[in-house]
């Protein structure tokens, strides 16, 4: 079996106690992988480790124990190849937003003139929709404009990965779907493989291939991967006119509502393997079905 | 239609200053009863003066000292007798250099700091016990070491300004949002790159702040230590007007240090504003 593109072997996160109590555990035996130009969202309740996850794969943060693999090559600190957008945009408020996007580019490619990180930057602020703001400050900006310049930021470097944290947790919910169908956009005219943590059960279905279902913390694990049955390209107007939106739906909020909370007390199938976490796709007229573990 | 608050002010701010000086000129009245009974020879003894130049002088007399003053500043009759411009720019040499030099020691250092636990830990025993002491205490030692009354009265301005400036960069720096520092760190840029592009911005607000806490303290030390060492700089100015019991020497000295401060503070001013940022 060849390696999927990015592979998490056996992860596990110990906070230490507090005045050398005995550490807590938050999450152990993380196995999951994906392939290139698939779009993953994690789903779970706070305190499950998904920030820790995401930033272990971002190399801002160590695993006590387990390996991530990127390309084959294993996942030790920092890269460019990894592209993040922070949960509070993270600009820095004394650049412009071209500025901004431009710290990055010549970051990635310092040899570069400054006619090209100039386009570059355009380029991709232009993708979503801010190149009238070019010369604002960040302060300038709505909750929504600043979330979409750390999308740019992250876009333009053109990392194999990227990273996303709760990008959309700040915004309003009509702002967040105008930057959703954007992300949409953007993704499948990129290619883009993205790794993104969310609470919003829509905004998973929308955007994910394949997301990834974490049971309460700590000790939390991953109770199962839910394939999306829904094709690409998924429309937002739409959506929920599909059959299969609401088994699959259902099945998230289900798993949100009651399932991770009783997975957290032990209740997990006999069969249930922590290399293997069963592989679920949820379809209209029909229970969820255990698909072939991949 | 009522008037706007700064106008509001403007005319409270000159009821002020005028009532101050009708006071002033009240006070400062020759005493009519002093002048009959005073001794003619005494008075012939103080140089055939009148009564009130030995007293506080009117602000008429000191009005006519800063016209006198400033139209010459510059003039130079030998050491005991500088214009006040001259001696300013003595007191403002010796300043800056001192300040600068804390600038250029206090600026890394408080870096280093910031960015070091260990070095916050280990070093803040020794600028907790260095901090409260007086500047002017150094000044036998710097004396002694150095001896140069000059070199001695910058390392008086250097040693009291740069605790401030060391203080604030140590907190700016340390303070520095976690999330910019995680974008550094993603885009894997370098340690120097990182220090001169985002720590650097993010903190300059707080290193201005203790610049214009040091520049503050400067200005006021450096009279004192040129009152002590003497030879030139306004502090002297002073000082040896008080020697030559020319009070309104002194008032209109009082008045130029205080303007000095400010415009020294106003210009700090104008370049913190330049270096801040709206989050």
């Amino acid at each position: 079996m060849s390696q999927p593109f990015l592979k998490v072997e056996g992860l596990k996160k110990v906070f230490p106690g507090v005045e050398g109590g005995a550490g807590v555990t938050v999450f152990e035996d993380i196995h999951f992988g994906f392939e290139k130009g698939e779009f993953v969202c994690i789903i779970g309740h706070s305190g499950c480790g998904k920030s820790t996850i995401l930033n272990v794969l971002a190399g801002l943060d160590s695993a006590s124990a387990g390996n991530v693999f990127m390309n084959g090559r294993e996942v030790s600190g920092p890269s460019l190849d990894r592209g993040v957008v922070f949960q509070s945009h993270a600009l820095m408020p004394w650049l412009t937003v071209n500025q901004n996007v431009a710290f990055a580019v010549t970051s990635r490619w310092p040899e570069w003139s400054r006619e090209r990180v100039h386009a570059q930057c355009s380029k991709y602020l232009e993708l979503v929709g801010l190149g009238h703001a070019l010369n604002k400050k960040p302060h300038q900006l709505s909750g929504g404009m600043k979330q979409r310049v750390g999308i740019a930021r992250a876009f333009a470097i053109e990392p194999k990965m990227l990273l996303m944290d709760e990008p959309f947790g700040a915004l309003d919910a009509l702002t967040r779907g105008v930057i959703q169908d954007e992300l949409v956009r953007i993704c499948s005219a990129t290619q883009q493989t993205v790794f993104m943590i969310t609470h919003d059960v829509d905004e998973a279905i929308l955007l994910a291939d394949k997301i990834v279902l974490m049971s309460n913390g700590p000790q939390a694990k991953i109770a199962e991967i839910v394939e999306n049955p829904l094709a690409r390209p998924r429309m937002r107007a739409i959506i929920h006119h599909e059959p299969d939106f609401y088994p699959l739906r259902n099945h998230l909020v289900d798993f949100l509502v009651t399932r991770s909370k009783r997975i957290a007390e032990g209740h997990l199938p006999d069969d249930y393997d922590p290399m293997h976490p069963p592989l679920v796709r949820p379809v209209a007229a029909d229970e969820p079905r255990v698909a072939a573990v991949g | 239609m009522p008037l706007s608050l700064n106008v509001r002010a403007v005319i409270v701010s000159l009821i002020f200053l005028v009532a101050f000086i009708g006071l002033w000129h009240l006070g400062t009245l020759p005493d009519e009863a002093k002048k009959a009974y005073a001794d003619p020879a005494y008075a012939a003894l103080m140089g055939g003066a009148t009564p009130a130049k030995s007293g506080i002088p009117s602000p008429g007399m000191v009005w006519h000292t800063a016209v006198t003053n400033l139209s010459n500043p510059f003039y130079n009759n030998g050491p005991n007798d500088k214009g006040v411009g001259l001696q300013l720019g003595y007191s403002l040499g010796r300043v800056l250099i001192g300040f600068f030099l804390a600038i250029l020691i206090g600026v890394p250092l408080g870096f280093v700091i910031g960015m070091s636990p260990l070095m916050r830990k280990a070093l803040n025993p020794y600028i907790q016990i260095m901090k409260p002491i007086s500047p002017l205490a150094w000044m036998p030692l710097a004396l002694y070491t150095i001896k140069d009354a000059s070199f001695s009265s910058i390392f008086v301005i250097f040693i009291s300004s740069i605790w401030p400036i060391l203080i604030n960069t140590a907190h700016g720096v340390s303070s520095v949002r976690q999330d910019w520092l995680n974008v550094a760190r993603t885009l894997e840029v370098n340690p120097i790159r990182t220090a001169f592009r985002v720590i650097l911005p993010a903190a300059a607000p707080t290193i201005l702040t203790g610049m214009r806490i040091s520049m503050g303290i400067a200005w006021l030390v450096i009279v004192a230590a040129e009152m002590l060492v003497g030879g030139t700089g306004i502090g002297y100015y002073v000082w040896n007007a008080w020697n030559n019991l020319d009070l309104s020497n002194v008032i209109f000295a009082i008045f130029v240090i205080g303007a000095v401060g400010m415009l020294l503070d106003m210009i700090l001013g104008v370049v913190a504003k330049l270096v801040t940022y709206q989050e």
